[in-house]
């Protein structure tokens, strides 16, 4: 299990490697990768990139607890994530979420409820660059209601 | 207690961290109150809504805080 915050770019395939190569993992049916990249647009129109802010230490402990309730949750044999931070120009990869699990759906959720979570619980914030200006982004209520969906599930259980 | 901003907050205040004195039984609520009588841009970057976390995990205003606390106030989170 990996969770960590970078300024750096990653290679897909590095981290790919990385998550598969732990034992556990290697004896994994499925594995899920999702990429998040910037959009080079907004509801306003174009924009020249992003920047993210983020509060080291606790944004990593979140990233690691949010691993670690997936886990639980879909009985995932291992999983990662990498969030990068600072300014990042359009098309510029975000972020990057791995997820190992015996079958496909345990792994494809695992993923889905590690993204939604992650925009509703860990904090990172995301202004946008256009014309020199920058604005922060509103959090979005259809994230809230991504969200919620898994914690209403959780009422269910 | 050391207090840290972010985001919005910290670009509307100046202020990215700062060092207060707080009585017995203080609550992160009354901490708020008292950064927000610093004056017109603290009462901005505070009274709208504001995510709260005493040593690094989220809270509520109702926790009782004490010197030895780090307590960080923040906008809601848009990474991913």
């Amino acid at each position: 299990m990996f969770a960590r915050v970078s300024e750096a770019d990653f290679s897909q395939q590095a981290l790919y490697d990385e998550l598969c190569e732990h034992n556990q993992a290697s004896q994994s049916g499925a594995v899920v990768t999702f990429t998040g990249r910037v959009r080079d647009y907004n509801a306003g129109g174009a924009i020249d990139g992003i920047e993210l802010e983020y509060y080291p230490g606790m944004t990593e402990s979140a990233l690691q607890q949010l691993l670690e309730q997936a886990t639980a949750r879909f009985k995932l044999t291992n999983s990662g994530i990498v969030h990068r931070v600072g300014r990042l120009p359009n098309q510029a990869q975000i972020v990057w979420v791995g997820t190992c699990a015996a079958h496909r759906q345990d792994a494809f959720s695992g993923a889905s409820y590690i993204m939604d979570m992650l925009k509703q619980s860990v904090p990172i914030w995301k202004k946008e660059w256009a014309g020199g200006t920058s604005t922060w982004v509103a959090a979005k209520g259809t994230d809230s209601e991504a969200a919620m969906r898994w914690l209403t599930d959780d009422k269910d259980d | 207690m050391k207090v840290k901003l972010f985001a919005q907050i910290r670009e509307v205040t100046g202020t990215e961290s700062l060092e207060m004195a707080v009585p017995d039984d203080a609550t992160i609520e009354g901490v708020r109150q008292a950064l927000m009588a610093k004056g017109p841009q603290w009462q901005e970057a505070l009274s709208a809504n504001v995510l709260c976390a005493c040593n690094q995990t989220l809270c509520d205003g109702t926790m009782v805080v004490s010197e030895q606390d780090e307590v960080a106030f923040f906008p809601p989170v848009t990474g991913g």
